[in-house]
């Protein structure tokens, strides 16, 4: 098996009319045993960008904690917050400079830019960044989500539409991965609110 | 280099809480060749003396305003070396956050790590304190700014600014001659009119060097004809 696969996870964000959603699944395994059910992969680094990290699941946390540290000095010496564009290519920065001894996680990265327009990207564990205008996915159960994103997603669609949409994708994906599941957090963020959804699936 | 006699730093304290080391160099700024800037609601223009040792010297190959970066540029008054080594530190940090954030660097923080520089050479054993002041002119998302960095490492946005040789004349005729909501081009006129109260011998387009930057985000030295055109506009 590989390491990639050790802990088992599902990240997907989607891009919607002037907001976005970002999604993972809840499982922490060890290999085939599941640990815990609660496992928080999606993080917020400010009130218009959100990062979900998919892959070895002690990378993750120690990730996160290393992007938020460079957002909070950021942001206290520049007075502003980082831009989506920004903050992707800081990702990308700090992935590579561990290139030849990476940390095992897929970033994917979801905000509002200037004007309030969607950005996302997903990148590899060594900072090759992937920009698209519609949807991405990361994890174990990458490959069923491509093919329930491309299926069910439509350009421009509201907040209420977007969150169905990608919690279907979500939870019909992680249904096929035997690492990944037991529910769905699902955020889905316009300019003025964030909502924040946990989903009951199939708990297996 | 090692030897104990040289392992303290040359700033150290004087009793009356001065760094004299710091202070010398701001004399070393004050014999220096007068530079001005003058920030305007839609651009920003700094200014120079350039005399030149003798009339043999190639005036076309002395630049003493330079590019940080295509939307920042400065300028200096002291020591002329000094000035180069610091442009070229400001530019590779310039570089490096661009490299990082893929994000033009704003002015400020620019500003802020050149002055870490300087502050660094007043504090460090076996160096010295920088021998200039310098002008730093730049346009980014926060609009136009102007800011002044010294050899201590302070730094200060201005409306207006001088250095040099000429300070006190050249900020008294600042003072009255500036209005908030100037134009680039009125500044640039203002700007020349400073420089010319305290030029010995006549001012040309070969004695003095002008750089702007306005709304387009573009920072640009002036030729010697477009010096021309502003001198002959200011008669």
């Amino acid at each position: 098996m590989s390491i990639f696969e050790y802990n088992g996870s599902a990240v997907v964000a989607m891009v919607g009319k002037n907001c976005f959603a970002i999604a993972s699944d809840r499982r922490l395994g060890v290999q085939l045993q599941t640990i815990a059910t609660d496992f928080q992969r999606i993080s917020k680094i400010h009130d218009h960008l959100f990062i979900g990290l998919s892959g070895l699941a002690t990378d993750v946390q120690t990730l996160y904690q290393r992007l938020v540290f460079r957002h909070k000095l950021y942001q206290l010496r520049e007075e502003r917050d980082m831009k989506p564009e920004t903050f992707a290519s800081l990702v990308s920065a700090i992935l590579y400079e561990k290139r030849f001894g990476p940390y095992l996680c897929q970033p994917v990265i979801a905000g509002l830019g200037d004007d309030n327009k969607p950005f996302i990207c997903t990148m590899d564990s060594i900072g090759a960044k992937e920009l698209a205008k519609d949807f991405v996915v990361s994890g174990t159960a990458s490959e069923s989500l491509y093919g329930a994103c491309e299926a069910m997603f439509k350009p421009d669609m509201e907040a209420e539409e977007l969150f169905e949409t990608i919690s279907q994708a979500l939870l019909s994906s992680v249904d096929r991965d035997c690492l990944s599941g037991w529910g769905g957090h699902v955020y889905v963020v316009t300019p003025d609110e964030i909502k924040e959804k946990i989903l009951k699936g199939r708990m297996d | 280099m090692g030897d104990s006699q040289y392992s303290f730093s040359l700033t150290t304290f004087s009793p009356s809480g001065k760094l004299v080391q710091i202070e010398h160099a701001l004399t070393a700024v004050g014999s220096g060749q007068t530079s001005l800037g003058l920030k305007a609601s839609n651009g920003v223009v700094i200014a120079t003396e350039k005399k030149l040792l003798s009339i043999l010297v190639d005036e076309a190959s002395v630049q003493k305003i330079q590019h940080l970066t295509p939307n920042i540029g400065t300028v200096y008054s002291g020591m002329g070396p000094d000035f180069r080594v610091l442009v070229r530190k400001s530019r590779k940090q310039a570089e490096q956050y661009l490299r990082l954030y893929k994000e033009p660097i704003p002015v400020t923080q620019l500003v802020r790590e050149t002055a870490t520089v300087m502050q660094e050479f007043t504090q460090s054993g076996g160096v010295r304190p920088f021998g200039v002041s310098l002008l730093v002119a730049g346009y980014d998302d926060k609009g136009p700014q102007l800011y002044q960095v010294d050899p201590s490492g302070s730094y200060f946005s201005w409306k207006a600014s001088a250095m040099g040789k000429n300070v006190s004349n050249a900020k008294t005729f600042l003072e009255k001659r500036y209005t908030e909501d100037m134009e680039l081009d009125d500044a640039i006129h203002t700007a020349i009119l400073t420089l010319k109260e305290g030029f010995e011998g006549e001012i040309s387009s070969k004695n003095i060097e002008i750089g702007k930057i306005g709304a387009d985000k573009v920072f640009r030295v002036l030729t010697p004809a477009e010096i021309d055109d502003y001198l002959a506009e200011v008669e």
